[in-house]
Formats: structure tokens, sequence, C-alpha cells
């Protein structure tokens, strides 16, 4: 019933993650998925893409915080672009964009990677 | 007519399953609409009603899924009171510490943030044991 749907891309040496719907406890094993992929593939420079995204609770909050980290131990990250007012405010109530870069649009995270080689 | 006066109770009883969550989701926001919840605040109480619900999928019947949830709504004097109960694993709220970020992030944690995030949305909530070993957490919003 949830209605969720995740899509990865490559641009250029990023991996932008598009997510589309409701990411509850029931869909964040998706997310997951798409993460462990990356983490196969040695793809540490991510990008989430929220634009479509119409619903966040902890759990799926919870899969960036679990991989996080071990993208920037390979000096990669986790950025996020494009997120709806309702959405960001869920990860500022968890104190979120202290620690993550939050871009209007997608192709300013992607810049911000490029950037910094 | 004054919605402070109104009398308003609704009831749920669910499975303990992940993929429940949209039709609680849906349940609860047709019940913060008709208290007259605005669409943020509806979003806020919609959110804590999940967090609690999936807190109970997850630790109290950790994952089975013949548990039950009861999920009852009343609007009475200003205020939402939302009931939810489970007859799973109880669970002693003082010893959940407060989530510190950066030490989960360290960590590789996912879980942690429900209960938090719940205090956050909602004006109270409250943990109880009551009798035939069920357990309930209590979330109220008011209107204003």
């Amino acid at each position: 019933m949830a209605d969720f749907n995740v899509n990865l891309r490559g641009v250029g040496t990023v991996s932008v993650i598009d997510v589309r719907g409701y990411l509850d406890a029931h869909t964040a094993p998706e997310l997951e998925n798409v993460f462990n992929k990356l983490l196969d593939n040695q793809q540490f420079r991510v990008v989430v893409n929220f634009d479509e995204l119409k619903y966040i609770s902890s759990a799926g909050l919870g899969v960036f915080m679990a991989y996080v980290e071990t993208m920037r131990e390979n000096k990669g990250d986790i950025k996020f672009s494009n997120m709806k007012e309702n959405v960001y405010n869920i990860f500022d109530l968890l104190g979120f964009p202290i620690l993550y870069e939050f871009f209007k649009e997608e192709k300013e995270a992607l810049q911000k990677f490029d950037s910094v080689g | 007519m004054n919605i402070s006066k109104k009398i308003f109770e609704r009831e749920i009883l669910v499975k303990s399953t992940t993929d429940n969550l949209a039709l609680i989701r849906e349940f609860t926001k047709s019940a913060a609409e008709e208290c007259n919840f605005s669409e943020e605040t509806a979003g806020k109480i919609i959110l804590a009603v999940d967090e609690a619900c999936t807190n109970i999928i997850k630790h109290a019947y950790k994952y089975s899924p013949e548990g039950n949830i009861n999920i009852s709504f009343k609007f009475e004097s200003g205020k939402i009171i939302i009931s939810i109960t489970d007859e799973g694993k109880h669970f002693d709220p003082a010893q959940i510490p407060e989530p510190d970020l950066i030490q989960f992030q360290e960590q590789k944690r996912s879980g942690g943030l429900g209960m938090f995030l719940m205090k956050k949305l909602m004006d109270e909530v409250k943990y109880s044991t009551l009798t035939g070993n069920k357990n309930q957490v209590v979330l109220v919003k008011y209107l204003s």
C-alpha cells in the first residue's frame, strides 16, 4: 500500500538517488538496498534528490545516518537536494542540518562534489 | 459551532506489520482533519502516530506480524488524545537515551530517533502499563 519508489542514476562521478512518495519503516529497506549496492560498487559520492518525496519518518532518516559515515570515511558524502519544506522540517527537528549539507537544487550539490575534487 | 466543545471518537485495530503504516497514516489524517487541525499540525500528528506504531512493530512485537495495535482517537476540551495500545514486550521509556546524532552516525546506527521525534511533534507523550500486560502510549496535541 505504501507508495514509494527509488531510482539510481550516475551523473559524472556522483550517484544520484531519486526518492519518490512515502519513506517509512516499510519502504526504508528499499533505500537501504540502493546504499548497499553503492557500497558494493565502491560509489561513495551520493546526492539524494527529494523532489518527489512526500513523506519521511525517522526510519527513513535512519538510513542516511547509518551510511553517511562509511561514505565520508571513503572521501565521499551524502548530500541532499530539492527537499520540500515539510520534509526538511523533520530533518531540522532532529538536528541533521548541522551534520549534512542541504541544497536547493541537485546541480548545486553536484557542483559541491566537483569543487572538492 | 465551537469545535472545542465537540466530542469526537474513533478507533482502529491493526496487525503489527509495517505495510499497515500507510493505512494508519490515512486514518490519522482523516481524524486530524475532522478535528480541524491545520495541514501542518495534522502532518505532525500523523508522523507521531507512525513513529509510535513503528516502535511497537519493531520493539514490542519484534516484527512478528500477528500482534494487535489498537489506536483510539478522542477529541475533547480542545485537544486530540490518541491512545495506542499493544500486547507486546514491555519497555521502559526512561531507559531510552536522548539521541546523540554524532554518536549514532559514528556507530552507523539506523534507529533510536523515533521516541525523541514524537516528543518534539506532540504536546504530551505518556507511556504506561495497563492491566492484562498491555502497553499504552498516549499522544496529546492541542488545537490552538
